[in-house]
C-alpha cells in the first residue's frame, strides 16, 4: 500500500460488493467483491474470458449487475449508463476501443464527453495540449482510420484525461505500446495517482503489473480466488493464480543452432504506403532461413502493415524478384500463389482480415487452410474435414468457444486471436509470418502460442514475427531487426541485444531513421 | 427556343426535382444513422394519397401536408418497431413496407381518383413574385419546393456542425462504440427512421398536390426507388443530394421535350434512360474524383443493432 497520506480512515473510492452477472450460458461474474482506495493502482488479473471486462463495463454503467452494488465514495450508487459514470468521474479505455474511423481524432474526443464546449477550436488545442503534456502526441484533425492502433489507443486515453477522471479504468491499455510508450503511460498514471486519481488497471503483462500496481485482485471463472500484494509476488506466482495449475514457461532453444537454407527473401523492397499519412517501405532487405525466429520489433505505423502485406502478396512489389520464396520470384503474385508454396501468414488486424467475423470457425478454417490441407474434394468444400481441423485448433489452442460452428466474430479477442494464430501453426506452414501473435492473450495462453512457434520452428519452419512486444521477441527470436519509419534495420542476434538497444532503435514516434541508424550501427 | 420555353422548363425541372430530393435528404438521415430503409416508395405513396384525402375532406392543404407527414411517419414508425425493436432484416422489411404502402394507399384512395383537387398555392411576395423570369423562377413556388432546399440546408448543418449531428453519424459509424461510450443507439435510429418518413410524407404531398394535384394509384412511379440510388451515388453527402436530385430532374426534363420535339433518331427508351445514366455517371466521377471521401457509406449501415444489458 501506498503510505503517502494522512491515515485519516477514507472512505474507498470505489467498492464492489456481490456483483453478479450473467450471459446466456455462462456467468461471467459471480459475487465479485473488493475495494479501490483513493490513489490507488489496483490491478485486475485474470486469463482471457475470467469476467473482467464485463466486471468494468458494469462500473461504467455499459452493462447492468445482476445482483450486488457498487459504493463511490462510501456511497451507494446506481449507474445506469456511461453518462452518469463520467459525471461522477469515472472514466474508461476500453479493450475493444470505442473508436469512429471515419471520424476525425477530434470527433471522436467530443463523443467521448458530455461537455466538450462548443468551441472546437478550443477543444483541439486542448487535445493537443494534453496529448503532447501525457507524451502521446495526437493530431485532432486526422482521421481515425488513417492513425495505427498505438495512435487510436491513445485517443482513448486522452479523451480519459481530458475529464480529469477520479478513478481511471483501464482495459488492457498497452498491449500495443512500446516500452518507451509504456514508460510514458506509466508515469501519467504515477501522476494521476498522486493527484489523487485511482486506476483500476486490467493487463496480462505481469512484470507491468509489478513495477506500477498497489494491490491486485485475480479473477478466475468469474470468481474473485485470490487478492494480493504484486509487489510481493513474482509474474510467474501471479500467473499460477489467475489459472490456478501449474504455469508451464516457454521452453526456448539453444542459441546458435544450425539454421536451415534461405526460404524467404527481401531484395530492396520499396513501397508506398497503403492508407494515407502512412509511411512508405525504404529498401527492405531481409533473408529469413528455415528453422529460425526472426522477430521485428517496432512501433505500431512504422511501416509493418504494409511489410505483412506485401509479404503476403496482399500488395504487390515493383518487380517480381524483390520478394522469393525458396529461390522463386513471386514479387508479383498473390496471396493465393504465395500459399501454395509454403508461406502462411497472420494479419495483425483479427476481425475481418485475420477472420470474417460473421463465418463460422469452420468455415474461417475452411478460407484458410482449404488448399494446404487438402479440404477439397473434386472441386467440393468438405466441410467435415474443415471441421475436423477447426476443432484441432481449438482443442490444441485452448479456445474458449461453444464449438466449431460459432460465429468468428463472437469470439472475445484473446481467443479469436489463438484460433487464428493456431489455424496456421497446424497447417505446418514452411514459412511463417505473424504480426502479434499474443497480442491481448493472457500468459497461460500466450506460453501455448510461443511453444507453438518455437516448435515449428524446429521443424525447420521459417518464421518471422512482427511484433511490438519486446520480451515476447526476447523469448522467442534467434535474430531481431527493427522497423523504424518504414527502414529495417540489420538484424542483431537475440542472445546478444537488450531491450534498451532495442528501444532506442525503435526510437518511439519521434525517432528518425538517421538516429535509429546510427545507434544501430554503435 | 425562346426564354417563355426555357423559363417554363426550369419550372418543370424543379418541380420534377423537388420530390425526390424530399425523399432522398430523409433518406440520407436514415442511412447516416446506420438504417436502411427501402419503403421510401411505400412511404410516399401513403403520404401522397393522405395528403390528398385530407386535402379533398377538409379543404385545408396545410392540413393535407401536416397529415401527409404524419402518415409517412406511421408508416416509419412501423418499419422501426420491425427492424429496431424486433430486429427484423432491413432489406426485408422495407421491401414489404414498400408492398404494404402500394396497397394502403390504393385502398384509401380508390374513393377518391378522378377527385380534382386546386394545385397547391404559389407564394406570391408583392413585388418580387412579379419580376421578369426571377419573379416565377425564383420566388413563384409553393412552400413544399422551398421547404425542400430548406431541409437540406438544414441537415447538411445539423450533420456537420451540431452536436446530435455528430452522434447521429457516430450511431451510423459504429454502434457498438457509440453504445459503449453511452449514446442510446435505438433511439438516435428511431428518430432518424422517423424524420425519413417524414420528408418521404412530404415527397408523397408534393406529388399528390403540387405536381400533379390529383390521386392516381401507383403515382410515385419509382421516385421511391430513386431517391433511395440517389442517396448511395451522392456519397452521403446532402449536397450532393441535392446536384443528383436537380440532375435527374433536369435531364428527364430536357429528354422529354428533345422526345416531343420530334424525331430525333434516338429510340424513345435510350432517351428514358437518360436521366438515369447521367445521374449515376455525374455522381460517381465526383465520387471517384478529387473530392472522394475514403470511406463513404456509414460502416454500420444496414446492420441490426442488440446491445447487450
Ligand atoms: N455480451 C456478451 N454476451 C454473452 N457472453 C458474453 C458477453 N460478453 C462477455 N461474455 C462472456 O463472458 C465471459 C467473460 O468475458 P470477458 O468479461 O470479456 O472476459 P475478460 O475480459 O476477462 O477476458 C466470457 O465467457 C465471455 O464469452
Ligand atoms: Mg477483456
Amino acid at each position: 500500500m501506498e503510505p503517502g497520506h494522512d491515515v485519516v480512515k477514507e472512505h474507498p473510492r470505489l467498492e464492489l460488493r456481490g456483483i453478479t452477472k450473467a450471459f446466456p450460458g455462462v456467468i461471467a461474474n459471480s459475487d465479485v467483491g473488493f475495494e479501490v482506495a483513493p490513489g490507488e493502482i489496483h490491478a485486475l488479473l485474470g486469463e482471457n474470458g475470467a469476467g473482467k471486462s464485463t466486471l468494468v463495463k458494469q462500473i461504467y454503467g455499459i452493462l447492468k449487475p445482476d445482483a450486488g452494488e457498487i459504493v463511490w465514495d462510501g456511497r451507494e450508487v446506481d449507474i445506469p449508463n456511461p453518462h452518469t459514470a463520467r459525471a461522477l468521474g469515472i472514466g474508461m479505455v476500453f479493450q475493444h476501443f470505442s473508436l469512429f474511423e471515419a471520424m476525425t481524432v477530434l470527433e471522436n474526443v467530443a463523443l467521448g464527453m458530455d461537455d466538450p464546449g462548443k468551441d472546437r477550436t478550443a477543444l483541439a488545442k486542448r487535445i493537443r495540449d494534453v496529448s503532447e503534456s501525457y507524451g502521446l502526441p495526437l493530431d485532432p484533425a486526422r482521421e481515425v482510420h488513417t492513425l495505427s492502433v498505438g495512435e487510436r489507443q491513445r485517443i482513448e486515453i486522452v479523451r480519459c484525461l481530458l475529464q480529469s477522471p477520479r478513478l481511471l479504468v483501464m482495459d488492457e491499455p498497452t498491449s500495443v505500446l512500446t516500452p518507451q510508450e509504456v514508460g510514458k503511460l506509466f508515469e501519467t498514471l504515477r501522476k494521476l495517482k498522486a493527484e489523487g486519481c485511482s486506476i483500476l488497471y486490467i493487463s496480462h503483462k505481469l512484470n507491468e503489473i509489478k513495477e506500477l500496481c498497489d494491490a491486485a485482485t485475480i479473477l478466475r471463472g468469474g470468481k474473485v480466488v485470490a487478492a494480493c500484494d504484486p509487489k510481493a509476488e513474482t509474474a510467474r506466482s501471479m500467473a499460477q493464480l489467475m489459472i490456478g495449475a501449474e504455469f508451464r514457461s516457454v521452453a526456448r532453444r539453444e542459441a546458435g543452432k544450425d539454421t536451415g537454407p534461405v526460404r524467404l527473401t527481401l531484395k530492396g523492397l520499396n513501397m508506398a504506403p497503403e492508407m494515407a499519412h502512412g509511411v512508405p517501405l525504404k529498401n527492405i532487405h531481409l533473408a529469413l532461413r528455415g528453422g529460425e525466429i526472426l522477430g521485428i520489433a517496432g512501433v505500431a505505423g512504422n511501416g509493418q502493415g504494409d511489410l505483412l502485406a506485401a509479404i503476403a502478396g496482399e500488395r504487390k512489389a515493383a518487380s517480381a524478384d524483390t520478394v522469393t520464396i525458396d529461390g522463386k520470384a513471386v514479387g508479383r503474385s498473390g496471396p493465393a500463389a504465395r500459399r501454395k508454396l509454403g508461406l502462411c501468414t497472420v494479419p495483425e488486424e483479427r476481425n475481418g482480415h485475420g477472420a470474417v467475423p460473421d463465418m463460422s470457425l469452420t468455415d474461417n478454417a475452411m478460407l484458410s487452410a482449404h488448399k494446404r490441407m487438402g479440404f477439397l474434394k473434386a472441386g467440393f468444400l468438405d466441410k467435415g474435414k474443415s471441421r475436423n481441423f477447426a476443432a484441432e485448433v481449438i482443442k490444441r489452442f485452448d479456445v474458449r468457444t461453444p464449438g466449431t460452428e460459432t460465429a468468428a466474430g463472437s469470439l472475445s479477442g484473446g481467443n479469436l486471436q489463438k484460433f487464428i494464430v493456431g489455424r496456421e501453426i497446424l497447417q505446418k506452414p514452411e514459412i511463417l509470418v505473424v504480426a502479434q501473435p499474443t497480442w491481448g492473450v493472457d500468459a497461460a495462453a500466450a506460453a501455448t502460442i510461443q511453444q507453438a512457434l518455437v516448435d515449428l520452428a524446429a521443424t525447420g519452419s521459417a518464421i518471422l514475427v512482427i511484433s511490438q512486444d519486446l520480451d515476447e521477441l526476447l523469448t522467442l527470436s534467434d535474430r531481431i531487426a527493427v522497423i523504424n519509419a518504414g527502414a529495417l534495420s540489420d538484424a542483431m542476434p537475440a542472445a546478444t541485444v537488450s531491450v534498451e538497444e532495442i528501444g532506442l532503435l525503435m526510437g518511439g514516434i519521434h525517432g528518425s531513421p538517421e538516429d535509429a541508424h546510427a545507434k544501430g550501427a554503435a | 427556343m425562346g426564354l417563355d420555353t426555357i423559363l417554363a422548363m426550369l419550372l418543370t425541372v424543379i418541380a420534377a426535382a423537388t420530390p425526390l430530393l424530399l425523399a432522398a435528404i430523409g433518406e440520407l438521415v436514415s442511412e447516416k444513422a446506420g438504417v436502411l430503409n427501402l419503403g421510401v416508395e411505400g412511404m410516399m405513396l401513403v403520404g401522397a394519397v393522405i395528403a390528398f384525402a385530407t386535402t379533398v375532406g377538409t379543404g385545408s392543404p396545410a392540413l393535407g401536408i401536416l397529415a401527409a407527414m404524419i402518415g409517412g411517419m406511421v408508416m416509419a414508425l412501423a418499419f422501426g418497431v420491425l427492424t429496431l425493436t424486433l430486429m427484423a432484416n432491413q432489406v426485408a422489411t422495407g421491401l414489404a413496407l414498400t408492398i404494404f404502402g402500394i396497397g394502403l394507399s390504393s385502398l384509401i384512395g380508390a374513393d377518391y381518383i378522378g377527385t380534382p383537387v386546386d394545385k397547391l398555392a404559389s407564394l406570391s411576395i408583392p413585388g418580387l413574385s412579379d419580376l421578369p423570369v426571377i419573379g416565377p423562377l425564383i420566388f413563384g413556388h409553393d412552400i413544399l419546393v422551398y421547404l425542400s432546399v430548406a431541409i437540406t440546408v438544414a441537415v447538411a448543418w445539423f450533420l456537420k456542425k451540431t452536436r446530435a449531428g455528430l452522434i447521429l453519424r457516430a450511431v451510423g459509424e459504429s454502434d457498438l462504440s457509440a453504445h459503449s461510450i453511452g449514446y442510446d443507439v435505438i433511439r438516435v435510429r428511431y428518430f432518424a427512421v422517423l424524420f425519413g418518413g417524414l420528408t418521404a410524407g412530404l415527397a408523397g404531398a408534393y406529388l399528390s398536390l403540387s405536381y400533379t394535384p390529383m390521386w392516381v394509384e401507383g403515382m410515385t412511379a419509382g421516385r421511391g426507388w430513386i431517391a433511395l440510388a440517389l442517396v448511395a451515388f451522392a456519397s452521403w453527402r446532402p449536397w450532393r443530394v441535392l446536384g443528383g436530385a436537380y440532375i435527374f430532374g433536369g435531364v428527364t426534363i430536357l429528354q422529354l421535350y428533345l422526345q416531343g420535339g420530334g424525331d430525333i433518331g434516338i429510340p424513345a427508351q435510350v432517351m428514358n434512360m437518360l436521366p438515369y445514366l447521367a445521374t449515376i455517371i455525374v455522381l460517381t466521377v465526383i465520387s471517384a474524383g478529387p473530392w472522394r471521401g475514403r470511406l463513404d457509406a456509414p460502416a454500420c449501415l444496414g446492420k441490426p443493432f442488440r446491445p447487450a444489458s
